[in-house]
């Protein structure tokens, strides 16, 4: 380097204070968006516009293979919903599908609980979760059922027994992962408060790892529900009644093709439902309020 | 040894004129602790043989440098961490599990359940330790959250909160609960500068108001000589008691007084003697 940089001095400057100016000299503070932008801020509405272009899509494509046997256009679906909410039994059949799906769900959902508790107050809980989960959870249940129908009979009993495994290893796999990423802040905060066992995993535990939980239990219900629509299809919910997947089998057999399409409809807005009114709004009034996720 | 006993210096004349004759009863004995804890690899010991005492309404510091194990002498008082040897004594009883009456204040801002407001958060521990029913509690804890000027917020979440105000939850929670001794695990070290002096100013202005007990864990001398009465130097690899120093008279207006000046570089030669010594060893090789 040469000389003179080494030698550079900062220039001395004349100091100044002054009285600050209000706002309005200033005008745009905080502005309110434009109507344009507030509509396009609704996520409902971006994603109602997708399904909308998904629809749109599906009806050209139909209309171009012009073939409704194969593939029936979005408006026969449509169509053939309506009839079979209307004169067929598409609403019960689907009400007896969640109503199978709840049990197995809510039995899923206990059993985790008990197994996480365990592994979270003693080592060998742990280590029985942590095995189990490893062992189970790459299972798909509907590959259990053949097994389940061995040992409970065509009915209910085989389903829910899907619908456990289904449900009880992601929950539980999510909500000990969860458990076992609580801050050490927090849980000396807990303890510090002179909680212990049930009040300390209650109070302390379930809310801070509420997050994981309810990525567990989202993701359960997903397992849950394709399982118990590829089981119906193999056989009803119980002999004769049957269910959604029971519904799209028996419509494929005498190939109603279109009903079959309302059926898979029928599944997809289930899933839609719970997954964007349910368990959204269960986000929103928890994690979203509580700013433990974006 | 040879620092404590060259500590009479013309300038602390004001230490040694202090002295009560007589002492009542200490509030916090901790005498000879020793504390290890275990890495994966390692058993580490953080403190050796370490004695304090703390008397009622003082403000009581330990200052160190990093690895000298004031957080875990603070840890262990609160109960987190059992002593390998020595014992830790609150008002006569022994220390040996985390309870509400040792009431902790971490430096982490992740220290408040977030799904609790800021009115929840101070109630739940009067709550959980079955101290007051709901409406005492309530009535209680929007009290001390005016106290730390948080008034406005009582029903913000804290994810709405800064930092600071965060911290002063975290103090307004603590002090509701009217513990013997409040345990601060560097509370102010995340902060940015301005907030923290601010901060500063406002717990010995709570201070003067309650005069409550207080254990304060910082690395930062002029937090020490401020916040403190009456500071324990610690030395690291393991931590050792190496002076306890007093600090009655300094608040931030006293900060650039000469007096303070000498405290100051007096426990800074103190703490960075023995780096100076390394260093030296270092040279040799």
């Amino acid at each position: 380097m040469s000389d003179a940089i080494l030698r550079r001095e900062p220039p001395i400057r004349p100091e100044y204070e002054r009285v600050v100016t209000g706002t309005g000299v200033i005008g745009d503070v905080a502005r309110p968006l434009s109507p344009w932008e507030r509509v396009a801020n609704v996520t409902a509405l971006r994603r109602l516009a997708v399904l909308a272009l998904v629809a749109a899509v599906w009806e050209g494509v139909a209309l171009w293979q012009n073939n409704p046997l194969m593939f029936p256009t979005f408006s026969a679906t449509v169509a053939a919903f309506w009839e079979a909410v209307a004169r067929e039994n598409l609403l019960s059949m689907a009400g007896l599908s969640i109503a199978t799906l709840l049990k197995g769900y809510l039995i899923g959902i206990a059993l985790a609980v008990v197994l996480t508790t365990l592994a979270v107050t003693t080592r060998i809980g742990d280590d029985i979760l942590s095995t189990l989960t490893a062992m189970f959870n790459p299972l798909p249940a509907i590959a259990l059922l053949p097994i389940a129908m061995l040992w409970f009979g065509l009915g209910g009993a085989s389903l829910t027994f899907v619908l456990v495994h289904a449900v009880l290893w992601p929950v539980a796999l999510n909500t000990h992962s969860g458990f076992t990423s609580v801050s050490d802040t927090l849980r000396m905060a807990g303890r510090n408060y002179g909680l212990k066992g049930m009040r300390y995993v209650v109070q302390i535990l379930i809310p801070a790892a509420f997050p994981s939980i309810l990525t567990g239990l989202k993701v359960g219900w997903a397992f849950a529900w394709r399982t118990l629509i590829a089981a119906e299809l193999v056989f009803g919910v119980s002999s004769g009644k049957g269910g959604l997947g029971w519904f799209i089998f028996q419509n494929r057999n005498e190939l109603y093709i279109d009903k079959v399409f309302a059926g898979l409809i029928t599944v997809i807005l289930i899933g839609l439902i719970v997954e964007n009114v349910a368990f959204r709004w269960l986000e929103a009034q928890t994690i979203r309020k509580w700013g433990m996720v974006r | 040894m040879r620092i404590l006993g060259r500590s009479i210096l013309p300038e602390t004349g004001l230490s040694t004129s202090i002295v009560s004759p007589a002492l009542p009863r200490p509030l916090l004995d901790v005498s000879g602790v020793t504390l290890q804890y275990k890495t994966r690899q390692h058993l580490v010991t953080a403190t050796w043989r370490v004695d304090f005492q703390v008397f009622q309404a003082e403000r009581f510091v330990l200052l160190g440098p990093s690895g000298c194990g004031k957080s875990s002498l603070l840890k262990a008082v609160g109960g987190f961490l059992a002593p390998v040897e020595g014992s830790i004594r609150l008002n006569g009883q022994t220390v040996t599990a985390p309870g509400p009456e040792r009431m902790m204040v971490f430096q982490e801002f992740d220290q408040l359940p977030p799904w609790k407001t800021v009115r929840q958060n101070v109630m739940f521990p009067l709550l959980a330790s079955g101290k007051l029913g709901r409406r005492e509690a309530e009535e209680k804890a929007l009290d001390c959250i005016a106290k730390v000027n948080l008034a406005k917020f009582a029903d913000a979440y804290p994810h709405m909160l800064s930092g600071g105000m965060k911290q002063r939850v975290a103090i307004a929670r603590a002090m509701a609960m009217e513990p013997d001794i409040l345990l601060m695990d560097e509370p102010f070290a995340a902060l940015d500068a301005l907030t923290r002096r601010k901060m500063q100013e406002e717990l010995l202005q709570l201070w003067d108001d309650v005069r409550f007990t207080v254990l304060f864990v910082t690395h930062s001398i002029e937090e020490a000589l401020i916040i403190g009465t009456r500071i324990l130097v610690l030395s690291p690899h393991p931590g050792q008691a190496k002076a306890e120093i007093n600090c009655h008279g300094y608040d931030h207006r006293a900060a650039g007084s000469p007096d303070f000046q000498d405290t100051a570089t007096r426990i800074h030669t103190m703490l960075f003697a023995d780096r100076v010594e390394d260093e030296g060893t270092l040279r040799h090789e």
